[in-house]
């Protein structure tokens, strides 16, 4: 059975000239147990989709069930059965991370003392015991994240809508965020997650839809979207770039592809149709030649290559494009 | 692990039973929230006990109650109704700051994604800056009284004027609450919800008796909403009073004021309820 179903959703911003279509018709299904990922570039309408799906936004058009529950006519029941954790940290910051939970508590209409009880399971499941009454303004923002998860997960919701949840964090608390969440699935969770980041998909979805201009680009899995832009590759890097010569030779030689190079990174790729076999033959071959390498691996294409392949651009957002750049140079 | 169960079926009305208990949630978290900041709650202590100071020496002086010239206290006793009524009709900016505020942190999308009542967060509002407004209010009260103002018409009328103050306080609160969520932004909630009520207020019988002004202001000034709050604080107070025209605005300020606060109310909850139900997070 599917958890959230949706069908032809639209939604339009502004009249006439300046319309702009945010959702242009989008169909959704998770089913129950599932994580899908909604992946798309900043403005791509991950969080126009999901607003429509949590009843905070009317679509122009189309259909949502949600928990069996159609989010136009019957919202309230829709908003007792999800959890939406937002991409702003929504928790209130002159308050207290245990004030927070009891407020969402009450919200939600558990008793006070059901809600005390609860903020306290929460407070100690996600780490934040400790500064538990202490106000908001001085916890970290992934502190912040953490505890707004936490608000979501009150009462159990078998839903979770988790809009960019890891947006704005350092690599630390977002792996932290990633096992909170992977904690919920195991849980047997129903999760919708709206990310930019490829890697977050592919780390914590069953399912990823691609979004972009309000549409639909591709859907599947993981695998199934790699797949989409052909094979594996090997990637070496050699330690030395006087070896990059004979290295190059190996690998036309036992892949018998055409070989890449990049001299500033001492970086060889070479496309393979054997997998992890090829890849031990050009090791051993490596090895015998005498060349010694710093890294080597096989690579399937990343998301980002698939996203590319679709929409001709890259999903990462103009800036993080080029801080990557920036510090690709610095390197 | 479910120590917490849901119902079943859950129901798609919300009761009033549950709409109050929402709203008083929300408000708990208004003032435990404000009193942590205790910047914001000084300075609205003290913004009207400067406005009692400034205008009972520095303007006192210079503004003639017609008839009264000789008596000293008269301006005292004339002006304070005025900032009193002044004082309630500013809680538009706290209230209209509040919500954006709520509003630009994605706090108001967390509220509407909760199986809450929509009333909620706007109740929860208006009763918390109300009981604010409790507090300002009798501050200023005392402060009045030690300028030199003065309760000139027993209990019944006090408590009359004390009702009526806090009820045009209730019905502005309104005002602020479909500002906030209409502009969105605290930066510009603060202004957008005080720039408009400055001429409003100056332009009524607040501060300075209407038959001084000039003949074509006097019925604009007379039937500004305003003055009749402050007539009719005026008159439950006992205080010194008076119209240039003889009309319904000047015979009747209670029932007048009465009025206003079923219009304002019934104008602005709507359209904040409205504004609160299609609010998207800027």
């Amino acid at each position: 059975m599917n958890a959230i179903s949706a069908e032809g959703l639209v939604k339009t911003f502004g009249t006439g000239d300046k319309a702009v279509k945010a959702v242009g018709g989008v169909d959704l299904t998770v089913p129950e147990g599932t994580v899908v990922g909604l992946l798309g570039p900043n403005g791509a309408g991950k969080t126009t989709a999901v607003r429509m799906l949590t009843t905070l936004l009317q679509p122009d058009a189309g259909r949502a069930l949600v928990a069996g529950h159609d989010v136009v006519r019957e919202p309230q029941a829709v908003r007792s059965l999800i959890g939406l954790s937002g991409q702003y940290a929504a928790v209130d910051e002159t308050l207290t991370g245990r004030e927070n939970l009891w407020l969402f508590g009450r919200l939600y209409q558990l008793s006070s003392k059901q809600a005390k009880k609860r903020a306290d399971e929460l407070l100690e499941q996600f780490s934040l015991a400790d500064a538990g009454d202490r106000t908001l303004k001085t916890y970290s923002g992934g502190m912040r994240r953490r505890l707004d998860l936490a608000s979501s997960l009150i009462v159990h919701p078998e839903i979770l809508f988790l809009d960019e949840p890891t947006t704005g964090l350092d690599p630390a608390s977002r792996l932290d965020l990633w096992d909170v969440i992977r904690e919920r699935v195991a849980e047997g969770a129903t999760i919708l997650l709206t990310t930019q980041y490829l890697e977050e998909a592919d780390a914590l979805a069953d399912n990823i839809v691609v979004i972009d201009h309000g549409q639909v680009i591709a859907e599947g899995t993981a695998d199934q979207l790699k797949a989409q832009i052909g094979g594996e590759r090997i990637e070496v890097v050699v330690h030395d770039s006087e070896h990059a010569d004979s290295a190059e030779q190996i690998l036309n030689l036992s892949s018998g592809g055409q070989c890449d190079r990049d001299t500033h990174t001492r970086k060889l790729t070479v496309p393979t149709h054997t997998g992890s076999k090829g890849l031990i033959q050009v090791i051993r071959d490596l090895d015998e030649a005498g060349v010694t390498i710093d890294d080597i691996a096989l690579r399937r294409p990343t998301l980002d290559d698939v996203f590319v392949k679709l929409t001709g651009r890259h999903a990462e957002s103009e800036t993080e494009a080029a801080d990557t750049a920036a510090g690709r140079a610095a390197s | 692990m479910n120590s917490i169960q849901r119902t079943a079926t859950p129901p798609n009305r919300v009761g009033l039973s549950q709409a109050v208990g929402d709203a008083m949630t929300i408000a708990w978290r208004n003032i435990r929230g404000g009193w942590r900041v205790p910047d914001n709650q000084i300075y609205m202590f003290i913004q009207p006990i400067m406005f009692v100071l400034l205008f009972a020496y520095v303007f006192g002086g210079a503004i003639p109650i017609p008839g009264m010239e000789d008596d000293p206290t008269a301006y005292k006793r004339y002006l304070m109704a005025g900032i009193f009524a002044q004082t309630m009709a500013f809680a538009v900016a706290p209230a209209s700051v509040g919500l954006a505020d709520d509003m630009q942190k994605g706090l108001i999308d967390r509220f509407r994604s909760l199986p809450m009542a929509r009333s909620g967060v706007i109740a929860g509002r208006v009763i918390a800056d109300l009981a604010n407004q409790v507090i300002v209010l009798a501050i200023m009260i005392v402060c009045g009284l030690l300028v030199g103002w003065e309760i000139e018409n027993g209990v019944l009328g006090f408590f009359g004027a004390v009702g009526l103050l806090l009820l045009f306080a209730f019905a502005m609160l309104w005002v602020g609450a479909f500002i906030g969520l209409s502009v969105g932004n605290p930066q510009v909630a603060a202004s957008a919800g005080l720039i408009w009520l400055f001429p409003v207020v100056f332009l009524s019988n607040a501060f300075i008796p209407t038959p001084t002004l000039p003949g074509w202001l006097q019925p604009i000034a007379e039937w500004n909403p305003v003055s009749a709050f402050v007539a009719a604080t005026r008159e439950l107070f006992g205080n010194p009073s008076m119209f240039a025209a003889d009309t319904f605005a000047s015979n009747h300020p209670v029932l007048l004021s009465l009025i206003w606060v079923v219009v304002i109310v019934g104008i602005f909850a709507p359209l904040a309820v409205r504004k609160y139900k299609a609010a998207a997070t800027k």
